[in-house]
């Protein structure tokens, strides 16, 4: 009733190839904007922005990074984390290098920089493919932490490997450090999600994110019709490693503050970035953001339902959330193999019919 | 979008009204799960008895109560992070972070928030300069003194002579200072069949829980602690009557004894009393983190009042100070027997080479001072 294509009349080719062309979309879509940008900021504490939204937020460019290269492009990665930890060995030694640069700058030069070591380990893909280009950027992860943990120009020689964040401001506004207030990370954080999430939307839809998916589809076949591997390959892990990059410097500078390479970007956090597409949803930006709020989201919020509100003991607690955690993760595979966007994507489909069906 | 919303909604709705009692509280990071957790549940546990023990037979510190909220960790940083937000606003005394980790990202934040930080035997060792880190503790020692002991033990069972010999550091290369991982070494030593007495761990690598598995094959080994080993002190009699007998035991109840049982007793006995000597300067029984700092600055233990805490030679008696947040760095070495499956202490409380560390903690720390932009106070 409310949600269907009926009664919209397009003038324009733009409006014609909007994002959200039905307008109950549209009008959900800029109600999501006005909280996140407009109330939360309002509202927003200490706890919750260092504990729930900057690292859902963190996580979501980096699930997006990610979806671009697996989920668009069909080259599996088990990198993530080694490309995280490049953005965020970036963000420090462009910090203590050019103390007089901008926060923003930094965290996007930093990108830049994951983006070139992401080419690199990208090269193999021309030759390998599927689980052989898995264990490849496989070796890309190990080689990376252990780089950063060896070689001691990355960490500024300090004594235990530890890289702290100095502090930075934008307009007066701490971002990095102990003072920084919850609403300047947070927003810091909100702007440059918004901006990499349209981004990545309108590169996907556009020529390059086709051809990555045709790629993706049958690289023979797509390269018969004219789409360059090399260029489509290659592309795809820059785009993708200038996403993770950028995540992995936010993940360091605004959220954790001091980090070391092995806890902070371990293995554990390829797999956590590759879960959260495959249960968001792969090639899906609305994906992205649904798989990194149940990986992040759900297990605070279950802590705070067991221990808070029921008074559970802490380590009961902390069992039972990877057993709720890994019974709904077999649950939502079972039910939607395609990740919660598809079931986001039948439900709109259902909601087009509602609520006459026949 | 849409999901996460209303997922931060009802977060949001749940963590909405912590009512703010008075009590002292206690917060307790600990790593019950995860890979460390053998090392993780005795000190939690013995941390929390400890205070369950004040209350029940004192009615708490001073006439007031203390209340320990734990919160798991599982020795992974970002939980460090989201139990320190989610404490900090109880009216949290002091952080034991336990995680070195946790602790480096602990000083800056604390530090701003004006919440004492207790790094017992790990963590940051120049934050022993307490004229730079103003709100961080270590005492009673840190991993240099501990290095220093366990040269000062070689040269004492070498008759003061290592010419020609070699000490060889084996470490677990990552953040926990380089520290040596827990087991690793023990394992590695059995099957290189290199003589155990040879090894000195330090207090991290000395429990159970590293000599157990190493069956037979660990036993003679060597490890540094800062407190005393065993269940042979009066305390032990006060928590079986108002702890154990009761029901009111933290975790299972089966870690008494222990090595790490013990050493998170003496960090609650360490905070009680400096609590104690907080609510005594500012002549106050509820205290607020900041005078628990001053508590923590003017600790000071001695023989005798250990003894009546029922915990005589538990550790060595020393004091803190404005510029010494760090003690004098007395340690002692103990040694596993595995016939008789116990630890034992092979020597008293001794020094370490201050002269050589003191001057290592204040290059240390005026670098990070320079690097952080902090004015050190005059002491």
């Amino acid at each position: 009733m409310l949600y269907r294509e009926a009664g919209e009349f397009k003038t324009a080719y733009a409006a014609d190839a909007a994002t959200f062309p039905i307008a109950f979309d549209r009008w959900r879509y800029y109600g999501v904007l006005a909280i996140a940008f407009l109330v939360i900021p309002l509202t927003i504490n200490d706890y919750f922005a260092s504990a729930v939204l900057v690292p859902f937020l963190i996580w979501s460019i980096v699930a997006i990074g990610l979806n671009i290269l697996t989920g668009y492009c069909g080259q599996v990665s088990l990198g993530t984390g080694g490309f995280m930890a490049v953005g965020a060995y970036a963000a420090y030694k462009i910090m203590t290098a050019a103390p007089d640069l901008n926060i923003l700058i930094v965290v996007l030069l930093s990108g830049g920089v994951t983006a070139a070591v992401g080419v690199l380990f990208g090269l193999p893909s021309l030759r390998i493919k599927g689980f052989y280009l898995a264990v490849a950027t496989l070796a890309a992860q190990f080689f990376l932490v252990w780089l950063f943990n060896r070689v001691p120009w990355f960490y500024n020689n300090s004594a235990t490997g530890q890289i702290s964040a100095p502090e930075r401001s934008m307009f007066g506004f701490e971002i990095t450090g102990p003072m920084a207030s919850a609403e300047a990370k947070y927003l810091f954080c909100l702007v440059i999600v918004f901006a990499m999430a349209w981004l990545a939307r309108n590169l996907t839809r556009g020529r390059l994110g086709r051809s990555w998916m045709a790629i993706r589809d049958m690289d023979i076949a797509a390269e018969i019709i004219g789409v360059d591997p090399l260029r489509a390959k290659l592309s795809a892990f820059a785009v993708s490693s200038f996403f993770v990059g950028v995540g992995g410097a936010l993940f360091f500078t605004v959220y954790l503050g001091a980090v070391e390479v092995g806890e902070a970007f371990g293995i554990n956090k390829s797999f956590l970035a590759l879960f959260m597409i495959i249960i968001g949803g792969l090639g899906s930006i609305f994906g992205s953001f649904a798989g990194a709020a149940f990986i992040v989201l759900l297990p605070v919020f279950l802590k705070n339902v067991m221990v808070g509100a029921l008074g559970w003991p802490t380590d009961i607690a902390a069992h039972f959330e990877f057993v709720i955690l890994g019974a709904l993760i077999i649950f939502f595979l079972i039910v939607e193999p395609h990740g919660l966007a598809a079931l986001w994507r039948t439900a709109k489909e259902k909601l087009r019919l509602w609520p006459f069906p026949h | 979008m849409r999901l996460n919303t209303l997922a931060a909604a009802t977060v949001a709705g749940l963590l909405g009204a912590t009512p703010v009692l008075a009590d002292l509280v206690f917060p307790s990071l600990s790593y019950r799960t995860g890979p460390y957790a053998a090392g993780g549940i005795p000190f939690a546990d013995g941390y929390a008895d400890y205070f369950t023990l004040l209350n029940e037979r004192d009615g708490g510190i001073g006439g007031v109560a203390a209340r320990v909220l734990e919160c798991e960790t599982a020795y992974n940083t970002e939980k460090g992070v989201e139990c320190y937000e989610s404490t900090k606003g109880e009216g949290a005394l002091v952080y034991q972070p336990l995680s070195t980790g946790i602790t480096y990202q602990l000083i800056p934040k604390a530090s701003a928030d004006g919440i004492p930080l207790h790094t017992m035997g790990y963590g940051r060792t120049s934050a022993a300069n307490g004229s730079v880190f103003e709100w961080v503790f270590n005492y009673p020692a840190n991993y240099w003194n501990g290095a220093s002991h366990a040269i000062n033990h070689i040269l004492d069972e070498n008759g003061g002579d290592v010419a020609g010999k070699r000490v060889a550091l084996v470490y677990h290369n990552s953040a926990y200072g380089k520290e040596p991982i827990r087991t690793l070494e023990e394992l590695s030593a059995a099957n290189i069949r290199f003589p155990m007495e040879n090894f000195i761990g330090v207090w991290w690598s000395g429990s159970e829980n590293d000599v157990l598995p190493a069956g037979a094959g660990a036993d003679g080994y060597k490890s540094l602690n800062m407190h005393n080993v065993g269940a042979d002190f009066p305390i032990y009699d006060d928590l079986k009557t108002h702890v154990v007998d009761k029901g009111l035991a933290a975790g299972a109840g089966d870690q008494l004894g222990t090595v790490l049982y013990n050493r998170g007793l003496y960090a609650a006995m360490l905070a009680a009393e400096a609590a104690r000597t907080a609510q005594g300067i500012h002549g106050v029984g509820e205290i607020t983190a900041a005078m628990m700092r001053d508590g923590m600055e003017a600790l000071e233990i001695t023989e005798a009042r250990m003894g009546e805490l029922g915990m005589p030679n538990f550790g060595p008696s020393f004091s803190v100070s404005c510029d010494n947040h760090g003690g004098p760095g007395l340690g002692a070495v103990q040694q596993w027997d595995a016939s008789a499956e116990s630890w034992s202490l092979i020597t008293d409380f001794y020094a370490s080479d201050m002269e050589v560390i003191q001057p290592l903690i204040t290059a240390d720390s005026e670098a990070y001072a320079a690097e952080a932009g902090i004015e050190p106070r005059g002491c």
